[in-house]
């Protein structure tokens, strides 16, 4: 994974709350088989509206998402934090991400970052009032700039330092094998095994 | 217990026995435990980009005995004999196939009487027991919660993650509990009390919890029931949810294929005896509702938060104070097609939706079934039944249910998850609209255009009679077939 520190680029303001995951990618793009190239289906029922945001300059070359609390809900598709990042996202900022996005998110080098409701309606207003106002944001201070906004975002520490350093969580955990190991020879009997298969007939 | 161990909620028993390694650290700070994951199953949509990851990486799958996968999203749920004709589901099919043949991992394939949705599959198997930790690239895996597990869906990072180190890198859960006391009505079943508690505390409520539901009105229900419950925590945010096992857990699972049995059974039932939240244990939040007022519910937006009681009228924006939910109102009515004031049982649909791994179990068709036999179909109206497992619908035939939905006039599919997100051939046309027993109301989600009311299998058959949304009770006047 890159490593990221701060990320500078023009904001995309998504007023609307509770962003689900087959709005950012519908269901139909879940059918490849690999992990890159889905720029083209990101938001992919929006975009055929014309006045979708992302289909106006200079919006359309936006990297910063800023978008209504509850964002990234429903579906665990880790294929909509892949759609946001082939499309040249690098953050997102809401004031409240659905979980297993922001842990999809955290994995992928997209920074989801929890700012104010009452910081995200100022910076909508910027943004709308300012387009191509880019937004910076900034892992090291926790803080978003846009134009004379300041505001602090939450990220949690681990995540942030995962983002920062750029590792690998399977390498990270496999630095513990004999761990996983003395547990596995500690559990109890009874616990199922998948083989050899068994059926009721 | 001993007398100085600090009292614990059911989610913290079934984490504290699973960490392989705690994380340092106090407070905000606290590196993530490292977590022991009993039970990964797989599907073919989010599995292929994990397998390609172990693959480059050149590592292996852990434990394969501890793997178990079925095809689901991708299926068709007619002429299963012949090769799927969409080529992307087709390849997307095939790349499980050689994946868990190249890895070692059980496989039921279309055809095979174990196939069908993972969450049905995992119980009907005996695979979901109660107190282990249960993982999969899907966020409906909070299904098993209703065993008393901690499962939880994830993202395909994630997935490789369990594939090549059977653990995950997890900060601990707060926890809710979610308190259903009372006697449900009759015609009032667990879909609608699922629906009710979401309407209450929003899409966004459950967000970093671990919901357990309790009370009297949770324990009277029947293990399918509870699953219904567990299936829809993620759509109050939640990532897990929970029910401590009792009685009618541990006689659901006994004689399974995958129960322990002898020793092993008793071992089994003595530890799983302890899992339940103990006296004076302390929640994060707690949330009551009553059993003995809920109505059927439904919703009526574009969001699983925004439903109401069937008996009531579809919300206007001004009903909201809040600016973002009068806005989300306004977009919802609009994709919907509904005005503000409506009552909801004049609402008319195209068709009735009965599966998903909401409702799609044995218990889920006998109710719908009860209520349509010997009763006319709205003709106006098409009705797909598709049963959750391959072994669902060997059931359902056995029993004659197949009969009764084709005299009907419902059509009796193959199983799989079908119309809940359409992968498959099964969608709802532009504007077409459904009332559906699955879980999610979301934008295009049946279909591209296509309108979703999500719904109890009760109100879905009493829909398919009249045409119109119905609640069983609205049945008196419906004119019998002959």
């Amino acid at each position: 994974m890159e490593k990221i520190i701060s990320h500078t680029g023009i904001g995309v303001p998504l007023r609307q709350s509770n962003v689900d995951t087959d709005q950012i990618i519908p269901a139909v793009y879940l059918k490849r088989i690999t992990r890159t190239g889905f720029e083209d289906a990101l938001f992919a029922g929006w975009r055929r509206d014309e006045n979708f945001i992302l289909n106006q300059e200079p919006f359309n070359a936006g990297s910063v998402l800023v978008a209504g609390p509850d964002f990234g809900t429903g579906s665990s598709r880790e294929h909509a934090v892949w759609a946001l990042k082939d499309y040249g996202f690098k953050a997102v900022l809401s004031a409240r991400f659905a979980d297993i996005f922001r842990g999809n998110s955290g994995k992928q080098g997209l920074v989801a970052a929890e700012v104010a409701q009452s910081d995200i309606e100022l910076i909508w207003k910027e943004l709308e009032n300012n387009p191509g106002t880019q937004i910076t944001v900034d892992l090291e201070s926790r803080t978003v700039q846009c134009g004379s906004i300041s505001a602090p975002f939450q990220i949690d520490d681990y995540t942030r330092w995962r983002l920062m350093e750029g590792l690998d969580d399977i390498g990270l955990t496999l630095q513990h094998e004999e761990d996983i190991t003395a547990y596995e020879s500690s559990r109890p009997a009874y616990k199922p095994k998948t083989l050899p298969a068994r059926s009721a007939d | 217990m001993s007398a100085t161990q600090t009292p614990q909620t059911l989610a913290e028993k079934v984490w504290n026995a699973h960490v392989v390694r705690r994380g340092s650290g106090e407070g905000e700070s606290r590196q993530p435990d490292l977590i022991y994951i009993d039970l990964h199953l797989l599907h073919e949509v989010t599995s292929p980009q994990a397998f390609e990851g172990l693959r480059i990486a050149g590592r292996k799958l852990r434990r394969p005995d501890q793997t178990i996968a079925t095809e689901d999203h991708n299926t068709p749920t007619l002429d299963i004999d012949k090769p799927i004709a969409d080529l992307t589901s087709r390849t997307q099919i095939n790349t499980l196939r050689e994946n868990c043949k190249e890895f070692g991992v059980r496989l039921h394939s279309l055809g095979d009487k174990e196939q069908g949705i993972v969450h049905v599959v995992g119980p009907q198997l005996g695979l979901t027991q109660p107190g282990m930790t249960v993982v999969c690239g899907d966020s409906h895996t909070s299904t098993h919660g209703a065993f008393g597990a901690l499962a939880f869906g994830i993202g395909t990072s994630e997935v490789e993650h369990v594939m090549a180190t059977q653990s995950l890198s997890l900060k601990p859960f707060k926890t809710m509990a979610i308190n259903v006391e009372g006697t449900l009505k009759p015609g009032v079943t667990s879909k609608d009390i699922i629906l009710a508690v979401i309407a209450k505390i929003g899409t966004g409520g459950g967000q970093g919890y671990v919901l357990e539901y309790r009370g009297s009105a949770i324990r009277a229900l029947s293990m399918d029931a509870r699953m219904t419950i567990c299936n829809m925590s993620i759509e109050a945010g939640a990532r897990a949810g929970m029910i401590a096992p009792d009685q009618t857990t541990f006689d659901y699972v006994k004689g399974r294929p995958h129960a322990p049995s002898g020793e092993d059974w008793d071992a089994a039932v003595e530890d799983w005896k302890q899992l339940h939240s103990d006296e004076g244990a302390q929640f994060d939040a707690e949330v009551f509702l009553d059993a003995d007022t809920l109505e059927p519910f439904v919703t009526w937006g574009t969001n699983p938060g925004q439903g109401v009681s069937l008996s009531d009228r579809v919300p206007a924006p001004e009903d909201f104070e809040d600016e973002n939910d009068r806005k989300a109102c306004e977009r919802a009515l609009s994709y919907m097609g509904l005005t503000g004031g409506t009552p909801m049982k004049d609402i008319r649909v195209d068709t009735v939706f009965l599966g998903s791994c909401t409702n799609s179990r044995m218990e889920d068709l006998r109710a719908a079934a009860a209520i349509i036999k010997g009763k006319e179909k709205d003709p106006n109206v098409r009705m797909i039944v598709v049963p959750g497992s391959a072994r669902v619908r060997l059931e359902a035939e056995a029993e004659g249910l197949d009969q009764i939905f084709k005299d009907f006039g419902a059509e009796w599919r193959f199983a799989g998850c079908s119309m809940c997100l359409g992968m498959n051939p099964d969608q709802l046309a532009e504007g077409e609209r459904c009332a559906s027993t699955s879980n999610r109301n979301f934008e295009g989600r049946q279909g591209k255009g296509g309108r979703t009311h999500l719904v109890s299998p009760l109100v879905a058959a009493a829909t398919a009679i009249r045409g119109t949304l119905s609640s069983p009770s609205d049945l008196a006047n419906t004119p019998v077939a002959v």
